[in-house]
């Protein structure tokens, strides 16, 4: 008997206009797995991240996560929308880091870090601020909570975002792509805070271009490539004895 | 920095620039003649302006003219807030009405609608309070006695003003990247909760400036009050004139606390533009240096 599911996406589909980006992603991470997304860019991965927390709406089939359809209600014999406070709800427990870091730029790193728990969660001001600092501190950043966005470097920033993402307690995190926006000597500190994050037991999918962190944390790793799942298995599998010729061509090509 | 090895040695003789010289002192020199032939003039009467200068009746008028302003700002920047994100919605309704608001406010000239709205009680002579199409009234008065020349005056400057203020509003909202609400929807904020804590403190940044002309534009056209009988500065100061037939003198007595008005008013715009740019690169570079200044608060 395996773990519970965390995600369950059935066939899922997504379309912009007649672009089909997803063309039936079936795909399951138990929980407190981590899951590795790879694949050239276009392959629909980031879609399929933002389609987890219902960022982006699916066109067709279902995505569960632990075992609540996202963004919609199952009636007897059709599904209905959700309405904007339900889905908040459901978005405030999946944790999001994003490429682009989108820290709040006109607050400081602790106050991006409180905003979500007092405004979302009701806590109190201590309490938040407490819980940041500790936050703060896990991601070595205690001496950087007064410091804007502006003032500290990418690496910085992109830790300050996690730490963000982790004060809402989330159940599962969702990254993507948090290192491909920063200087090659920043994307370390930053793997050291997700390698940290996956040995405490968080449920984690990673879009990333890392292969070695790929190979190093997770225990399995998907290839997409133009909208299906092309490969899927432990790292050992897909990364160093890759069955598809596409998966071969890719990590050929970004080792 | 200085060259750490020895001394400067570009040491060398300024090249001159004649022509700065001579343009600077003709400049200052037409100019003295014409401050001065305003001075000497025997047809302008220094001590009528000296006696109205800090006429009581003056001042209040110039005070009322203050209040015009504020208020109809308050009231216009409010609906404007509203109409911009009536335009941003996905409600094709809300759009279009938001949209011809702003079309028709804005492309009509605002002493018309100021006009327009002094002669309400002809299109409506009461206004009711009650069910419409029945015989519900509740509450019934005529509109000259509620639309009084001021309530018609600051009407017709907020909704004047909506219209601009809201293009102003709507780029602020735009300028806010799109990864900002993203940020916060990911977050399990509501979206009335990321537009007033995320998106528009940052728009602030980018509204603020535009509003600033927007509130000395306002300071001035209320002037254009006098024709509903608004007894404002420019109204007041014209109406001694007619009097005393002092035109000129009354027109400087004017200008005068319009300049006084505008000065005093742009001071908070700069408090707000620090307020609103903090984390923004030139003010947080500011505050690194106040820092340095100050070693205990780090």
């Amino acid at each position: 008997m395996s773990k519970p599911l965390m995600v369950d996406a059935r066939a899922v589909r997504k379309s912009f206009g007649l672009n089909e980006v997803l063309k039936g992603i079936t795909l399951q991470v138990e929980q407190g797995q981590v899951l590795c997304l790879l694949g050239p860019s276009g392959s629909g991965k980031s879609t399929f991240l933002r389609c987890i927390n219902h960022l982006e709406t699916i066109n067709g089939g279902r995505l569960y996560v632990e075992g609540e359809l996202m963004g919609f209600r199952e009636g007897a014999d059709a599904i209905y929308e959700m309405k904007p406070n339900a889905i908040a709800k459901q978005r405030s427990e999946i944790g999001m880091v994003f490429q682009r870091f989108n820290l709040f730029p006109h607050l400081t790193a602790i106050e991006n870090v409180i905003e979500a728990p007092i405004g979302v969660k009701k806590l109190s001001k201590a309490d938040a601020t407490k819980k940041a600092l500790e936050l703060l501190a896990s991601v070595g950043l205690s001496d950087k909570a007064d410091h804007y966005p502006s003032q500290l470097s990418g690496g910085q920033q992109q830790r300050v975002a996690i730490a963000r993402a982790l004060a809402m307690e989330p159940k599962l995190m969702l990254f993507d792509e948090p290192t491909s926006a920063l200087d090659p000597e920043l994307v370390g500190d930053v793997l050291d805070v997700m390698r940290n994050l996956a040995k405490s037991g968080m449920t984690m999918i990673v879009v990333t271009h890392e292969i070695g962190f790929a190979r190093e944390v997770a225990d399995r790793v998907v290839f997409m490539d133009s909208g299906v799942v092309v490969e899927e298995g432990t790292p050992a599998q897909v990364l160093d004895n890759p069955q598809n010729q596409r998966t071969k061509a890719f990590i050929s090509s970004v080792l | 920095m200085a060259n750490q090895l020895g001394k400067d040695d570009v040491v060398a003789v300024p090249l001159r620039h004649p022509w700065r010289w001579v343009s600077a002192v003709i400049l200052v020199v037409l100019l003295g003649l014409f401050v001065y032939s305003l001075w000497a003039s025997p047809n302008i009467n220094h001590d009528v302006i000296s006696k109205y200068i800090f006429n009581g009746k003056v001042i209040a008028a110039a005070g009322l003219t203050v209040t015009l302003t504020v208020v109809s700002m308050i009231i216009g920047t409010i609906l404007a807030i509203a109409l911009a994100i009536m335009r941003l919605s996905k409600n094709p309704v809300l759009k279009i009405v938001s949209t011809g608001y702003v079309g028709f406010f804005r492309g009509t000239p605002l002493l018309l609608q100021i006009v327009f709205w002094g002669y309400l009680g002809i299109i409506y002579p009461t206004i009711d309070i009650g069910i419409p199409f029945t015989d519900m009234i509740w509450w019934s008065e005529k509109t000259s006695l509620v639309f009084t020349s001021i309530i018609a005056g600051i009407i017709a400057l907020s909704l004047n003003e909506a219209a601009y203020a809201a293009e102003i509003v709507r780029a602020g909202i735009l300028s806010v990247d799109a990864g900002q609400a993203e940020a916060a929807k990911s977050l399990g904020m509501s979206s009335g909760y990321t537009l007033r804590k995320i998106v528009l403190p940052q728009a602030m940044r980018v509204i603020i400036p535009p509003m600033g002309n927007e509130f000395i534009s306002m300071l001035k056209n209320t002037s254009l009050l006098q024709v509903v009988a608004v007894m404002e500065l420019y109204a007041r100061t014209s109406q001694i004139s007619s009097q005393n037939l002092a035109q000129v003198e009354l027109l400087v007595v004017a200008g005068f606390w319009y300049l006084v008005m505008t000065t005093v008013l742009s001071f908070p715009q700069s408090y707000l533009e620090k307020k609103y740019g903090r984390g923004f690169s030139v003010a947080t570079q500011k505050s690194r240096w106040l820092r340095i200044g100050s070693k205990g608060n780090v």
